[in-house]
């Protein structure tokens, strides 16, 4: 009978890693189609106010963001916890928003440029006073087109 | 004789590339859509131009103030709750039984649609310095839910569906039909107690 009992020792066979590239690869390809390249460092804290009604921005590519908020708390020490405007990447004040405007619009071909939407992405505890201020320097550009950045809550 | 085979090209590596760009991606890309209220700011009257106040009836008018202290009026009638808006908002836009006191209506030509009676009224946001945003959005939030709401009435008498199933064309002419008239009017400080 020893004819047929297998003498080597038995091992657990290999998993098979072939398909694990082509795997890797859908994950990549869904995460290269849904989502968008960070554009700058967020500089404030940021809890967006809630809205049951939004809309999605549909061009993204021609938006432009304006964060008011104030700085995180590791900034605090050098900017202090009073509500800041970040354009870019650093703070600024309501009359630098014409410069900023200014170079947007410029970053865009001609024929995009009405359509330029300026997204204002504040913290809800904001007071409306400062976003008042931003809203007048826009419509001095006219960047008439904005959006109030919220997020998406479940109907009351 | 034996034939010479081309040796298989290992793809052993292939899950590590592959594996790096997709930690690449994760660390440099933002996933959150942009999501939020899209509004048209009135454009700035130029320096020379004498402000005129355009002439809007008074009954053509709701204001919806929000003071500092978070409350909510809407025609001088305090709003405790924000829920209770949207019904008032309705019910001025809609003007069902043609009160006189409500806004008036007009009738236009609508492109594809043909003649269709526009309500005049116009929503005027005042809001104070001291207004939470959170409280603002809330009420704006309000504003658009009753127009939408009135949109989707609009869409379910004529169409028989809800405005958001409508094709591009038909949301063309809901759009026109009920217009979004939200003046956010100059600030003011409406702190006055």
């Amino acid at each position: 009978m020893a004819k047929f009992i297998n003498t080597e020792k038995k091992e657990v066979p290999p998993i098979n890693t072939a398909s694990l590239p082509d795997i890797v690869f859908m994950v990549l390809m869904f995460f290269m189609v849904s989502v968008s390249m960070r554009q700058t460092d967020k500089l404030v804290t940021l809890t967006l106010p809630q809205a049951s009604e939004v809309a999605k921005l549909e061009r993204k590519d021609l938006a432009s963001y304006i964060y008011i908020g104030t700085p995180e708390r590791r900034l605090q020490n050098q900017y202090g916890t009073e509500t800041r405007i970040q354009l870019n990447d650093s703070f600024k004040t309501t009359d630098d928003i014409k410069d900023f405007v200014a170079s947007e619009r410029e970053s865009l071909s001609e024929a995009d440029r009405s359509f330029m939407t300026v997204s204002i992405k504040a913290d809800e505890n904001t007071r409306m006073g400062i976003i008042t201020d931003v809203k007048q320097a826009l419509r001095r550009c006219s960047a008439l087109k904005i959006m109030y950045a919220a997020r998406k809550s479940a109907a009351k | 004789m034996a034939h010479k085979k081309t040796p298989a090209i290992n793809g052993g590596s292939m899950a590590d590339i592959s594996f790096l760009m997709l930690v690449f991606f994760l660390m440099v890309t933002t996933m959150d859509s942009e999501t939020g209220l899209q509004r048209r700011l009135p454009p700035m009257p130029q320096e020379n131009q004498k402000t005129e106040d355009t002439k809007v009836n008074r009954r053509n008018i709701i204001l919806v103030k929000v003071n500092s202290n978070d409350r909510v009026f809407a025609g001088d009638q305090p709003i405790d709750d924000v829920s209770q808006l949207e019904p008032k908002i309705v019910e001025f836009l809609t003007n069902p039984n043609n009160l006189e006191t409500l806004p008036e209506k007009e009738t236009q030509n609508i492109e594809g649609y043909g003649p269709c009676q526009i309500s005049k009224g116009v929503i005027s946001l005042q809001n104070d310095r001291g207004t939470s945003y959170s409280k603002y959005i809330e009420v704006q939030n309000a504003l658009v839910k009753a127009i939408n709401t009135i949109r989707d009435q609009f869409a379910l008498a004529n169409y028989g569906k809800k405005y958001a199933q409508l094709d591009e064309d038909k949301q063309k002419i809901v759009r026109d039909c009920v217009p979004q008239n939200i003046s956010e009017a100059e600030p003011k400080d409406v702190n006055k107690k």
